[in-house]
């Protein structure tokens, strides 16, 4: 069996403040077929899928690796980016988390976008990326300021307080309260639901009890 | 059980939830008993490889269910090989994972294999009044059976292993009240690209959404399971459809239902009268014509009658330049490379007695490549008892084995860069069947006659073309 196939933990990242460059991809409609073409994941694996984020507008060959120089991420200019500014429901379409792990693996900490994909939404938290919502206006607003200068004017990200900062101004982002504490601790989320074992259990047995069909052997 | 207390009136998903929740946490996240798990080899692979690596349990391994249906060749004849580099190894990794933590495989060979949403239906796995979760966004397809069905991720789907939970914020709640009459040709299908093409690819607000209304009432089981499947499509977090006669009737006896149901608490799964719902779309079925989508988001599409709009912003202008097509253009004067009947959402038997009767005694454009790929093998078994595969393969099509396939190119296989395809599937994005490769949506229906005819067509006018 390779050795990819035996699987290898490691921990969440706690996120509690972040500073970096942002890079502007503010396209509706974002859907992780395009952060990971399906091709792109061919490891059984979350590791090492950063070479295949964005591949159909990455590279100008098919299944190559020639950076298409139009693409914003291959832009000298954003070079080192860590924050992506996106479009309405970014992240949507296919569950695969790979998508999530291609952004984490290429460096990217944290989306602000309108609003997200559910699914990849929660991807993002049980990686420990941060997607925060921000109004479709303030976006470009902050697109603009990031865009006269990406290497300098960076952003600063306070997850506690929810506000995302220029050198200028400083907007509020959203986030549900739970996603907020689960980045914030960097919780291991089975470890975690494993301390009311014993409720869960017990709300088990009740609900077997209840509809004995449920259950299988 | 620790049902609701409250005697307020209450939706299906509020009952549904209230039924499933174990506790609710200090930041409003439920955490929900899990009933039933499906996992493929794409995701599923993974999960259990990272779930061994921490030497965690599979919490109630009779309760997960293995499928083969992502990445596995559809070609006659096929085993573990694949076109997808390095595909074998999510073959192999979730045979072994599967057989080590004691889990049932619907494996390649299986007479039951099929696409997971297909086989939780088929085998009684997935049934009115559970929840159920898989690592695969069109989970919400059985939703149609009246069971709370979600989507997730791989790190989610670990947690449900190990623990038979999920833990989520409580959606909103959205009714969709379809009344009229969805007449023919239109399809199950067409009313869900009707929906998705006038409230927006993310109109469904991340809620939980309900089908209710005469309409829905009067679909038919699978036309049920291909609306609730275009759900997430719409960006709802999964969508229902009250369990009824027909859904007892299409549970009862098999493999994995119960051999007493429980129909008056399944009759009883409905949304009170007067229950709130957060938010409603009314929609008339009577108003939907056959569709086809003309760029690359399932919400941009018209009528196969209609033309292509004018871009209205630059995410139209992008995908116009992607599929190739000037607004104002005829979309029956559209053609096509490739035509292809398949998965999750369109490749039921009824599907396939659809296109059928469209193929019955006409040949496919020449130059036109035609594929189709049963939902099931169980569907593949049924289709072949009554002919239908020698309609299919008379008319020109290749008729394959049951998978995901060339739905999302995890097949490795493509109709190729710059082709445009015709397609039953559910997503239309860039590079979604291969990459530069160009995807109309539509009805099993509207494929067959653009098969047909080498152009986008809609049934109904095939009667009227010069042999």
């Amino acid at each position: 069996m390779p050795d990819e196939l035996r699987g290898k933990v490691e921990p969440v990242r706690p996120f509690a403040c972040h500073r970096g460059i942002a890079a502007p991809l503010l396209r509706d409609n974002v859907d992780t077929d395009a952060i990971i073409p399906s091709r792109e994941m061919r490891r059984v694996s979350k590791r090492g899928l950063g070479a295949g984020l964005f591949a159909n507008w990455r590279y100008a060959d098919v299944g190559g690796r020639l950076p298409n120089p139009r693409f914003v991420l291959n832009q000298p200019a954003y070079a080192g980016a860590s924050i992506l500014l996106g479009g309405h429901n970014f992240g949507c379409g296919s569950s695969r988390e790979h998508a999530v792990w291609a952004l984490s693996d290429f460096g990217i900490r944290a989306i602000f976008a309108p609003s997200f994909g559910a699914i990849f939404r929660k991807n993002c938290i049980a990686n420990g990326l941060l997607p925060g919502t921000v109004p479709a206006a303030d976006l470009s607003t902050l697109a603009g300021w990031v865009a006269a200068a990406p290497q300098q004017n960076l952003l600063a990200i306070d997850l506690r307080a929810g506000k995302v900062s220029t050198a200028k101004a400083e907007l509020a982002f959203g986030i549900r309260p739970g996603d907020r504490q689960l980045l914030l601790r960097g919780l291991d989320p089975i470890a975690h639901t494993l301390t009311a074992a014993a409720s869960i259990d017990a709300f088990e047995r009740a609900r077997f009890d209840a509809c004995p069909w449920a259950k299988l052997n | 059980m620790p049902e609701g207390r409250s005697s307020a009136p209450r939706t299906l998903f509020d009952k549904l939830w209230d039924s499933h929740r174990i506790e609710t946490d200090a930041d409003g996240e439920g955490l929900l008993y899990i009933d039933r798990v499906c996992l493929h080899e794409r995701t599923g692979s993974i999960a259990l490889a990272e779930l061994a690596a921490r030497g965690q349990s599979v919490r109630r391994p009779g309760h997960v269910f293995c499928v083969m249906d992502h990445i596995v060749d559809t070609r006659p004849g096929r085993g573990d090989a694949t076109p997808v580099p390095g595909g074998e190894n999510f073959i192999i990794g979730l045979r072994h994972h599967a057989a080590r933590f004691g889990l049932r495989l619907f494996d390649v060979g299986d007479e039951n294999q099929g696409i997971g949403h297909l086989v939780m239906a088929e085998q009684g796995i997935a049934l009115p009044g559970l929840t159920v979760v898989c690592p695969d966004s069109h989970t919400c397809t059985l939703g149609a059976l009246g069971c709370l069905a979600f989507g997730i991720g791989s790190s989610e789907t670990e947690h449900v292993l190990a623990t038979s939970t999920l833990r989520l914020g409580k959606p909103a709640t959205l009714e969709v009240v379809v009344e009229g009459v969805l007449a023919a040709p239109a399809t199950a299908k067409d009313l869900a690209l009707v929906l998705i093409a006038e409230y927006g690819a993310d109109g469904g607000l991340g809620a939980a959404m309900e089908f209710r209304g005469g309409a829905v009432a009067r679909l038919d089981m699978e036309a049920r399971m291909t609306l609730c499947n275009m759900a997430v499509e719409f960006g709802a977090a999964t969508a229902l459809v009250a369990p009824d006669a027909k859904t007892i009737a299409y549970v009862a006896k098999r493999p994995y239902a119960p051999a007493a149901p429980p129909e008056a608490a399944w009759q009883a799964l409905r949304t009170d009268a007067d229950a709130a719902f957060d938010h409603r779309i009314a929609i008339d079925a009577g108003a939907v014509a056959p569709r086809v989508t003309w760029g690359t988001s399932p919400a941009q599409g018209v009528n196969v009658s209609g033309r292509v709009p004018p871009p209205r912003n630059s995410s139209d202008r992008r995908a116009l330049d992607y599929i190739g097509l000037e607004p104002g253009t005829a979309l029956t004067a559209v053609p096509i490379d490739a035509a292809f009947i398949g998965s999750c959402t369109n490749a039921r038997l009824s599907d396939l007695r659809l296109a059928a009767a469209v193929l019955k005694n006409r040949r496919v454009a020449p130059g036109v490549a035609a594929v189709c790929v049963p939902g099931s093998s169980q569907v593949k078994k049924a289709a072949e008892a009554e002919g239908l595969h020698r309609t299919f393969q008379a008319a020109g099509f290749e008729w394959r084995e049951s998978g995901c396939a060339m739905c999302f190119y995890a097949g490795g296989e493509t109709f190729g860069a710059g082709k445009r395809v015709i397609t039953t599937t559910n997503r239309n994005f860039e590079g979604r069947q291969g990459p530069g490769t160009r995807s109309h949506l539509a009805s099993p229906a509207v494929v067959a006659a653009s098969a047909i005819r080498g152009r986008i067509a809609s049934p109904e006018t095939l009667d009227a073309m010069v042999p």
